[in-house]
């Protein structure tokens, strides 16, 4: 497997840093290595928030995502700011509601309605990132849709499972249908 | 069986200090150490331990010194204007001889900084943040793994000399995740403070390199001061007991530096050019020195994990046979100058430092190493 560099970013809240979490925990558990970080101001809620996973079957050394494979984003600003000086070769996942900015016109482009699915078909905002995490895992192919799910389970609230098994069955709805 | 786990570097300090029988912490919290006093409120409960939130770092750093005191393990941390607060308990844990271990999750500074973004300008600070002369060892972990097992060894150190010791982290690796072992049964030693009778020894008794017994586990009384003590721990205004003392304390930490010191090497064989760097930013100088040797570059690193006592001879044995060592580290040079001291005009040495909140990168490293070859 070739070295995967995922850049996860939106508003502080929606849950970046935990979607990079289980997705780093989902590689894990597939048998890679991978390594999660994120970057963040100190706004509690609203600021850009980043995080990232790198996944590789080799050992990790530096931490932090240097050429993205891949890049999600959830905001227009997180969007307008990190689609700036993409590889080429990154996919890039945009929530439906967003523009495509010019600067990447030429990289493959995605864009998936995650936020409405998870208000509307979900029918809670804040799953979003879940919604996201099972989209990703399905457009990349990362692990088989169990073993995401267990290691979703094992990190949500108890007596939210119902909401959250939605939200996964959703987003990955969401990308079989591209 | 261990299970290879998704673990944060804060996390896995708290699991290491429990193993090694941390069973206290006080602490205010503060990013990026904030996960640290998180997981102990979690887990202390769990093994019988006491967690408390102190009204500030002041305070929580003498609350570790009194729960020492009454022989129960215990553990501070905090960020960079926390660690600030703690300096003068910290002089006071070295002179009064009380085993504790202090994490210190360094952000960018001074004062409140960026309170988000890695730095590693505290590295100074650990060595003289409080006043006088005091021994100090200081420890800085590079992965997950290694925040679990040097929070052990720092225990395992403050038990044995009797002395304060820092886990020097950094952003970097407090909050990065990655998979790792925790052994569900314990691989390596743990150091327990000696234990003396009061009875016939006087508590701060000890040889030049020694160090005393501990007395109040042994059910004595004695008094304990910030201030020069005699060998019953009373004050004292002699010139010459006091110069005993200070010498003693000094060389406990001196005398034993090979069983203190730690460092790791890579690829120094035939290297032209090392690269030393500690915490966190070996994580880019390793990417970058693999990549430089793909391309056929003669590269090595050299990393102090005690950056405290600072592996100095080991040094001096390298310098003369490299051309050049670039020091890499996050702040405007602070370990630089360490190295300058050590040495001279062994070799060259380059400085990459930065101060901007970011991470030095392997890129930034990797083209230092090959301009100057």
């Amino acid at each position: 497997m070739a070295k995967m560099e995922l850049r996860l970013a939106g508003s502080g809240g929606q849950g970046v840093i935990l979607a990079t979490i289980i997705l780093a925990e989902a590689a894990l558990s597939g048998g890679k290595n991978a390594v999660q970080s994120q970057s963040y101001g100190p706004e509690a809620r609203g600021g850009m928030c980043k995080a990232e996973v790198i996944v590789s079957d080799e050992d990790i050394w530096f931490t932090k995502v240097v050429n993205p494979t891949f890049l999600l984003a959830l905001t227009q600003e997180s969007l307008d700011k990190y689609g700036k000086g993409l590889d080429k070769n990154c996919v890039i996942m945009a929530d439906a509601s967003l523009e495509i900015p010019d600067c990447i016109k030429d990289n493959k482009v995605i864009k998936v309605p995650i936020l409405k699915t998870a208000r509307e078909v979900v029918g809670k905002g804040f799953t979003a990132n879940i919604v996201a995490v099972a989209a990703i895992n399905e457009a990349l192919k990362l692990v088989p849709f169990e073993t995401l799910r267990d290691v979703v389970m094992a990190r949500i609230p108890k007596g939210t499972e119902a909401i959250n098994l939605k939200a996964l069955e959703e987003g990955e709805k969401l990308a079989k249908t591209l | 069986m261990s299970k290879r786990v998704l673990m944060q570097g804060n996390e896995a300090v708290v699991e290491g200090a429990i193993a090694a029988g941390m069973r206290f912490y006080a602490g205010y919290p503060i990013t990026p150490s904030t996960e640290i006093a998180e997981q102990s409120s979690v887990r202390l409960p769990q093994v019988g331990g006491t967690f408390i939130q102190m009204e500030d770092e002041i305070s929580s750093m003498a609350a570790v010194i009194g729960a020492s005191v009454a022989g129960v393990k215990a553990m501070t941390a905090t960020s960079g204007p926390g660690f600030s607060l703690k300096q003068e308990n910290i002089g006071y844990a070295c002179i009064a001889e009380v085993p504790c271990v202090i994490v210190d999750v360094q952000r960018s500074g001074p004062s409140t900084g960026l309170p988000t973004s890695p730095s590693q300008g505290d590295v100074m600070q650990a060595r003289w943040g409080t006043h006088g002369d005091h021994p100090m060892i200081a420890v800085s972990p590079s992965s997950v793994s290694e925040c679990f097992y040097k929070a052990i060894r720092c225990f395992n150190l403050s038990e044995k000399y009797r002395t304060p010791v820092i886990l020097l982290m950094d952003e970097i690796v407090g909050h990065l995740r990655e998979g790792v072992e925790i052994p569900s049964v314990l691989d390596v030693e743990i150091i327990n403070r000696t234990v003396k009778s009061s009875e016939g020894h006087q508590p701060y008794e000890g040889d030049i390199h020694e160090i005393p017994g501990w007395h109040l586990n042994g059910g004595g009384r004695y008094n304990i001061t910030g201030l020069s003590h005699d060998l019953s721990g009373f004050p004292t205004n002699s010139n010459e007991i006091t110069d005993k003392l200070i010498r003693r304390l000094m060389g406990k930490i001196e005398h034993n530096a090979d069983d203190i010191i730690e460092y790791e090497e890579k690829y120094l064989d035939d290297a032209e050019t090392v690269v030393l760097c500690y915490g966190g930013t070996v994580r880019a100088a390793m990417s970058a020195v693999l990549e430089a040797r793909k391309q056929g570059v003669k590269v090595g690193m050299f990393r102090p994990v005690t950056v405290w006592p600072f592996p100095e001879r080991r040094l001096k044995e390298i310098s003369p046979k490299v051309k050049r060592i670039i020091v890499a580290e996050h702040n405007y040079g602070q370990i630089v100058l360490e190295v300058e001291r050590i040495v001279k005009n062994d070799c060259k040495i380059d400085f990459i430092g930065k101060v901007d909140g970011t991470v030095i990168t392997p890129a930034e490293i990797l083209k230092r190493i090959k301009e100057g070859k």
